[in-house]
């Protein structure tokens, strides 16, 4: 403990607007999209068979259990295609850019990444520009296969609805089952893709509270508030703490700044 | 018999029909009853009845290759007689060679006569599929089924691909498929082929298709498959009798309970119907007697591509390949979903085991922080 009290000082964190309100309003929508599509899509592959002595003329479950599959599903198309326009206008960790994985920052910060928060090692050299603010590139990547899979999701489903359907949207999807090989094709795509989604759901979430428990940093609340903590010392002008001079009590203060910890 | 032949071959259906033996107000019950199956509105009943009376006949040849013939069988069992006997008469169907009575080199002779008379007018049946592994698994009169279908589709005006064996090769194309068994519109890019899968297609459907061709001399309007839109527009699903109880939730658990009894939907002892475009739904089998799902048993989607391969029929999701035998999507997933789980757990006590000291050090650091606060 001696050590970790030699090096203590006061964190000067500041409060950043990272994600802004269309990137929050697109997430909360997706998250309840998916599990709503989720939840009626298994009982569409798979319902269950309820005995019942009433007519078929006075019931109609699982008719709803699909309406509600496909209204869900036009939400769900109507948030990825604000998000999209979002990519063009949004802020720098909303912009397409934040997602491109092929620059050499990326690439440097994917090797970051994986070293220390796949495999869980420790570095010698402690880099403050290591820490992303927004997404970093391997979450970025895992975003991006999101999206191959959110377009997936909607090719595939509504090239299934399109002969259902009059309307000239689901109908611009109409090609697709017959490039596929059928419906039958389709729809094991339209169900593996589900999957994958929800795998890759679990990771996303398990990663949330990962870095949360770790860093503390906001991570979970800044999809709520759209604030993240970032050092103060990532500023543009460098701030020293003002804490020794408002502090009423005596702190113990390290010899020199440590830059070790970037949390 | 040079002259006879060249005179018959004039002949409009019409004739053909009268000459046969029908009268007037057959033939007119017959171009209602074809309009009908066509999908035309009844305003168009005049403009067959035209077709059929100015048009002469268009040759047909009809080959078989990898099949069963019981597209033939379905076709020949097709609702009206004229049908059988305008269009599979030995006088009209220059070539066929399971229902001609010509035989041997006679029948091959009448066969390259037609083509080359008819050279760029006359209409190409095929009925199954190609072997593309190795010619000699069909061969026909020592030639290969190969050749016979190239030879045959350089004169044709059009090609029609009678059922699944010819769309898209059906059970001889079912994994492993070990003559390579290829379906017509693979191997023939140039000339427009018109799908009529199934398996095999309805007879009535078949007969609509072939008139519609011979009548107005055209396609019938096509989907992107190929297939004509009047019969493979809609899927059985949505013509499907049973429909009430699938929308309303009530569903046959196996064939032999209450359920089924009450006739419920078929979808969870895996009913294709959903998935499958055909016409069985609205005008049914043997004369429009019933169709498989009126009979209790779930379609079997075999007018889709790679049928066989879809199965196992009486389940709602396949067996994926690879998986071993049983498995289905859905298992696949759980599997993933718990060994994924099961790694973020690992992860998440590695993750306190690897980091012990920055956590440690950040709690510290925040108690300070905290022992720091003014009351
Ligand atoms: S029996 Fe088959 S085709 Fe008929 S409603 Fe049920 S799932 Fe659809
Ligand atoms: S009900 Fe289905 S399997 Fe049966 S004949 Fe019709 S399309 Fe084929």
């Amino acid at each position: 403990m001696a050590d970790s009290n030699d090096n203590w000082y006061p964190r000067n964190f500041k409060r950043a607007y990272v994600w802004e309100l269309p990137v929050r309003v697109f997430h909360w929508v997706n998250f309840l999209c998916i599990i709503v599509l989720s939840a009626t899509g298994f009982l569409i592959s798979d319902p269950p068979a309820i005995l019942s002595n009433e007519d078929a003329t006075s019931q109609y479950w699982f008719g709803i259990i699909r309406f509600t599959h496909f209204a869900a599903a036009y939400l769900f198309t109507a948030a990825i295609v604000m998000r999209l326009y979002w990519f063009f206008v949004g802020n720098q960790f909303a912009r397409w850019s934040a997602y491109w994985p092929w620059t050499k920052e990326a690439i440097k910060n994917a090797k970051h990444v994986v070293w220390v928060d796949v495999m869980l090692l420790s570095k010698k050299e402690h880099r403050l520009e290591d820490l992303s603010i927004g997404h970093n590139s391997v979450a970025a990547f895992a975003y991006l296969m999101f999206f191959v899979l959110f377009f997936v999701m909607i090719l595939t489903g509504f090239g299934l609805y399109a002969p259902t359907s009059e309307w000239w949207l689901p109908n611009m999807f109409a090609w697709v089952p017959s490039l596929l090989g059928g419906d039958f094709n389709t729809r094991i795509i339209h169900h593996g893709a589900m999957w994958l989604i929800l795998i890759i759901s679990i990771i996303h979430i398990y990663l949330v509270f990962y870095h949360e428990w770790l860093e503390g940093r906001g991570e979970v609340s800044s999809m709520f508030s759209g604030y993240k903590f970032i050092r103060a010392e990532r500023m543009a002008n460098t701030y020293r703490s003002p804490v020794k001079q408002e502090s009423t009590k005596e702190v113990e203060q390290p010899a020199e700044f440590d830059p070790n910890d970037p949390c | 018999m040079a002259v006879t032949e060249n005179s018959q071959k004039q002949e409009t259906y019409y004739e053909s029909i009268i000459n046969q033996g029908y009268s007037r107000r057959d033939f007119m019950k017959f171009a209602t009853f074809m309009a009908a199956y066509m999908g035309l509105e009844t305003s168009s009943i005049a403009q067959v009845v035209k077709a059929m009376e100015s048009t002469p006949r268009i040759p047909v040849i009809w080959e078989h290759f990898q099949e069963c013939t019981c597209c033939s069988e379905s076709f020949i069992r097709s609702d009206h007689p004229i049908v059988a006997d305008v269009i599979l008469d030995r006088v009209s169907l220059d070539y066929t060679l399971t229902l001609m009575a010509a035989s041997g080199h006679q029948a091959e002779a009448a066969k390259h006569a037609t083509m080359e008379k008819y050279k760029g007018e006359y209409i190409l049946c095929v009925e199954g599929s190609i072997p593309m592994a190795e010619e000699g698994y069909c061969c026909i009169a020592g030639r290969s089924s190969l050749d016979i279908l190239k030879e045959a589709a350089a004169g044709a005006k059009a090609i029609i691909a009678w059922g699944s064996c010819a769309s898209n090769g059906c059970v001889q194309a079912a994994a492993p498929n070990p003559t390579k068994a290829t379906p017509i519109h693979k191997i023939i890019k140039d000339k427009p082929i018109i799908r009529v899968p199934g398996c095999p297609p309805i007879g009535e459907v078949m007969a609509g298709v072939i008139m519609h061709v011979v009548a107005f001399g055209r396609l019938p309007e096509l989907d992107r498959l190929g297939r004509p839109k009047a019969f493979y527009g809609k899927r059985v699903h949505d013509s499907c009798y049973r429909r009430p109880y699938y929308d309303a939730g009530l569903f046959a658990e196996s064939f032999d309970d209450a359920n089924a009894k009450e006739g419920y939907c078929l979808y969870k002892v895996g009913c294709r119907g959903p998935m499958t475009y055909n016409s069985c739904g609205s005008m049914r089998w043997n004369n429009g007697v019933s169709f498989p799902i009126q009979s209790g048993h779930g379609c079997i989607g075999c007018s889709e591509e790679e049928f066989w391969d879809n199965g196992p029929f009486y389940e709602r999701l396949p067996n994926m390949t690879g998986f071993g035998i049983e498995s289905t999507a859905d298992q696949v997933g759980k599997v993933a979903a718990g060994v994924v789980g099961a790694g973020l757990v690992i992860h998440a006590i590695g993750a306190n085991v690897m980091k012990r000291k920055e956590l440690r050090d950040r709690i510290n650091k925040g108690i300070k922080t905290e022992e720091q606060i003014q009351a």
